[in-house]
């Protein structure tokens, strides 16, 4: 298994096959990239697979200037901007790049002052990104095979990456795959000494998760099928048991009593630092009136319009879900029925 | 207590009481030798001096809340016959790693004079304390009559110090490791018991993640005939476990090893023989990766269970349900998360005894979520337990109301612990603070002896503590608060307050100063991350000489700012063995 090489956030680093790849993807400058690198920043003091960065895609919607990708890790805010510029948002593939890398916990993602969204996707155009986007998620090796891109051998490399090595970020840290847990402690810590845990207890709960997600990862059909599902504005994702449901009203009833915590307006941040506070004020500025959607990304790792396909059909091909906001959602349903098109 | 001596001594009998009582010393000291509480103990040697004299000869057991409070001579001086010391060392929120790890509680220099003063010392049970191999080693071949170690949450040591305590300790029964920061480097320190060694009552090495010799620990096992605590680690499995059972019916708590391997049905039912013909157990822990389907080999010894701990399995709740129809007598349980509000529904249900609860997550930094516990858990069990007194309940949202239905449901509280893991954060279903809730708990439960808040707090939640809560001898607050007039509030209104433990609240240099007369009645105060200075800190130290004030500085912090701070009463004056980041004022 390769070491990852560590180098600084800015990428001055020595040259690894990882880096050579990513120096491939050519790029321009985002002007939201110095905000990124200030996130990263705070970030840069982990030591830990530092270089793993650079397999981390920053987004750029498509239609926005695309990430530029530096050597090492490249921090574009992609949504950034693009937020104000929506025209640029509906196109399907960004929109499919944008979700479908989003490993983050949301709170991480977005930055509260300016509604940037911060994501890391594989690749570095919107047709790359869109396959290469599952980083370290045990699908990423089917997407590889698909790859004709040059974001592949960097994908390689990642694949290659110890399971105990993670893009540790920022303090806020992207959600992790089933391979992450087993440093969680130290690279999830937000707070020092928070949660109230003994080390002890800490520490062997940590290597029984990572366990158990190792087991539970490859389960399916054996009695239960869990899948996370995300949302917008929520500071952590949760998981459901497909099984447990029938038909996609019973789903949709379910995720609605989940989530519906976190769309009630969530008040004061109290000057705390931490995820919650973020989120919960650009849940604010988000929740503005627009319906939330929810969408799935299939085996091939495309995002879909829940709902258009028969329900068996649904459980066997969704991998994950996502309860998006309405608005920007808007552009995956063309796309959806198109390939549905396809499919029948 | 200062108060009733002094009232004693000048009311107009005292003198004809004091002549009255003049029992010979030996009968008061048969009398007070049967005293067992320290409370008590503390109680009697205020009478006269007669009794603090037939106390002090007659006490076989200290128990030091604060290694730094006192220093082991005037202990010695004070208690000629010890045969048995309780200590605890750094503040709680070390286990939290808010204390700088070389901050001090070396248990090395009690040792040294115990040498002298206590050479028939027997029993050491040490709470986050440092104790090195040395220190383990000169324990083992300095007291001949040494019985019983045990250690919690600790450090500083490695297996190498249990193998000398195995190799020298001739009459040892008790070694009792629980959950400390050791350096585990290997199981070969159980080999070290000599083969001719036979008293052991309480073996525990459950937090050790070394294999062991098992053949070893079977014959130990087998030849420690009033062996009545065993707790073994993960590496032991179930078919190695029914082979320590059949060798030691008579126990009365088990921890069990790894409770997933494949079993064939012969081994299976073996298994079950093995519980069932274990009559005793009262107390059951360990289940590490335990695979439901497994459970039942155990229910045979469930009938007499009263304390289960399941924190270190994770089950779902429906296997937990069908667990506890097992076990009727339970009186104390610990889960994890895993089980869920419907797990807690059915502890709801099937322990009407329940007396403690505790409720760990089993992913406490959480970024996917996939089990949790709610509010609607904590109600379940309220509803049916209605003989909590002790909770300890970690969860992501609460909501005031049913904090307010828990206490409703469970008025005799006497430690309420809740933690909501999400810093600051409100009522989820009104949004406003969790004031309400703590309200209802201290207004409630007037036997409130221990009490952790956490979510959204104002002062609010302060005026309720300090008005009501006249019992309270623990407080832990985190994330709470708008200003000074908070812990002012408790400074003032809690009279028997004796820890207060605060981090990353808006409290300054004034509220600091309000307890002034306070902190000497405490055993300690903690505040990090709060608004205080150095400049506070000297006040405080300067006008209250018998305390230590001691600040902690993290490093790149502002110069003037006392970044956590630990004050403490003592007669031992300024420690002398503080590193150079920890300040004595």
């Amino acid at each position: 298994m390769s070491v990852p090489l560590e180098h600084d956030y800015i990428g001055l680093a020595e040259t690894s096959s990882m880096e050579r790849s990513s120096e491939k993807m050519s790029s321009s400058p985002s002007s939201s990239c110095p905000h990124v690198i200030e996130d990263n920043k705070s970030s840069s003091s982990s030591n830990t697979a530092l270089n793993l960065k650079e397999t981390e895609l920053r987004l750029g919607l498509p239609g926005s200037q695309s990430p530029e990708r530096k050597p090492g890790p490249v921090g574009v805010s992609l949504f950034g901007k693009d937020l104000e510029h929506k025209s640029n948002v509906y196109s399907p593939s960004s929109l499919k790049n944008f979700v479908s890398g989003a490993k983050r916990g949301f709170s991480d993602a977005i930055d509260g002052s300016t509604g940037t969204w911060v994501f890391s996707i594989n690749g570095k155009n919107d047709g790359d990104l869109g396959k290469g986007a599952v980083l370290f998620s045990p699908r990423g090796d089917k997407s590889n095979t698909q790859q004709p891109s040059t974001s592949v051998p960097a994908k390689k490399e990642i694949g290659s990456v110890p399971p105990s090595t993670r893009p540790v970020q920022e303090k806020k840290n992207q959600v992790s795959t089933a391979n992450e847990p087993s440093s969680a402690p130290a690279a999830k810590a937000q707070v020092v000494g928070w949660p109230p845990i003994r080390s002890f207890r800490k520490n062997t709960m940590a290597t029984n998760l990572v366990k158990n997600t190792e087991d539970g990862e490859g389960k399916s059909g054996a009695g239960c099928l869990y899948i996370k599902v995300s949302m917008e504005g929520a500071p952590y994702l949760r998981k459901v048991d497909l099984k447990n449901y029938n038909n996609y009203v019973e789903l949709s009833s379910a995720l609605e009593k989940m989530f519906s915590c976190f769309t009630i307006g969530q008040c004061s941040s109290n000057g705390l630092h931490g995820r919650e506070g973020l989120s919960e004020r650009c849940l604010k500025d988000i929740l503005s009136g627009s319906e939330y959607v929810l969408t799935y990304e299939d085996k091939d790792g495309d995002w879909m319009l829940v709902g258009d396909v028969p329900w068996e059909m649904f459980t066997d091909t969704c991998r994950r879900l996502r309860i998006m906001k309405g608005s920007e959602a808007i552009g995956l349903a063309p796309r959806a029925v198109e390939k549905s098109k396809n499919l029948n | 207590m200062d108060s009733e001596w002094k009232r004693f001594r000048d009311s107009p009998n005292s003198e004809e009481l004091t002549r009255r009582s003049s029992f010979p010393d030996e009968v008061l000291e048969r009398v007070l030798s049967l005293l067992n509480s320290h409370k008590d103990r503390s109680s009697v040697s205020l009478v006269c001096k007669d009794w603090y004299n037939a106390e002090r000869w007659s006490r076989t057991h200290v128990f030091i809340g604060n290694c730094y409070s006192v220093s082991p001579e005037i202990v010695a001086r004070r208690f000629p016959n010890i045969r048995s010391v309780t200590l605890k060392g750094k503040p709680r929120f070390s286990d939290f790693n808010l204390v700088p790890e070389n901050w001090g509680a070396d248990i090395h220099a009690w040792l040294v004079v115990f040498v002298v003063k206590y050479p028939f010392l027997e029993e050491l049970r040490l709470k986050r304390m440092v104790i090195s191999d040395e220190s383990l080693e000169f324990l083992s071949v300095s007291f001949p009559n040494f019985k019983s170690l045990s250690l919690l949450s600790c450090d500083g040591f490695s297996t190498n110090g249990l193998a000398a305590i195995a190799t020298h300790c001739k009459n040892l029964t008790e070694l009792d490791i629980q959950e400390n920061g050791i350096d585990d480097r290997g199981g070969s320190w159980l080999s070290c018991f000599p083969e001719s060694f036979t008293s052991l009552e309480v073996l525990n090495f459950a937090n050790l993640a070394s294999d062991v010799n098992f053949d070893v620990l079977e014959r130990l096992v087998s030849r420690c005939k009033s062996l009545r605590v065993l707790k073994v680690n993960q590496s032991i499995s179930l078919e190695q476990l029914q082979r320590l059972l059949a060798h030691a019916p008579q126990l009365t708590e088990l921890g069990t090893g790894s409770f997933s391997q494949q079993l064939t049905s012969h081994q299976d039912e073996e298994l079950k023989t093995a519980f069932s013909n274990c009559k005793n157990i009262h107390t059951l822990s360990g289940l590490w990766d335990v695979k439901a389907i497994y459970l039942p080999t155990l229910y045979p010894a469930c009938a007499n269970l009263t304390f289960l701990n399941l924190s270190y399995a994770a089950l779902q709740g429906g296997e937990l349900a069908k667990l506890l129809v097992h076990c009727p007598q339970l009186r104390r349980l610990w889960v994890l998360d895993t089980v869920e509000d419907k797990g807690l529904e059915a502890v709801g249900l099937n322990c009407p005894l329940l007396e403690e609860l505790r409720v760990f997550p089993i992913d406490p930094y959480g970024e996917e979520i996939a089990h949790e516990v709610t509010e609607a858990g904590f109600i379940a069990v309220s509803n049916g337990c209605r003989r909590l007194h002790y909770v300890l309940y970690f969860c992501r949202q609460m909501t005031n109301a049913a904090v307010e239905t828990v206490v409703r449901n469970c008025p005799n509280f006497t430690h309420f612990r809740l933690c909501i893991m999400i810093p600051g954060r409100p009522d989820y279903t009104t949004n406003e603070p969790m004031d309400e809730a703590f309200g209802a708990v201290v207004k409630t439960c007037t036997k409130l002896q221990r009490l952790s808040v956490s979510g959204l707090l104002t002062d609010l939640t302060f005026e309720y503590i300090g008005k009501y809560a006249k019992n309270l001898e623990t407080l832990s607050v985190a994330f709470a608060g708008s200003s000074d007039w908070g812990m002012q509030c408790v400074l003032e209104g809690c009279p028997k307050l004796r820890k207060l433990e605060i981090r990353d609240c808006p409290f300054g240099n004034k509220a600091l100063l309000s307890g002034l007369e306070k902190y000497e009645s405490m055993r300690s105060l903690w505040m990090s991350a709060c608004n205080l200075t150095l400049n506070g800190c000297r006040a405080l130290a300067r006008e209250m000489p018998r305390l230590n004030v001691e600040v902690m500085k993290e490093d790149g912090s502002d110069e003037s700012h006392a970044d956590k701070v630990y004050v403490y009463r003592t007669v031992a004056g300024p420690r002398r063995d503080a590193p150079p980041s920890v300040l004595t004022l």
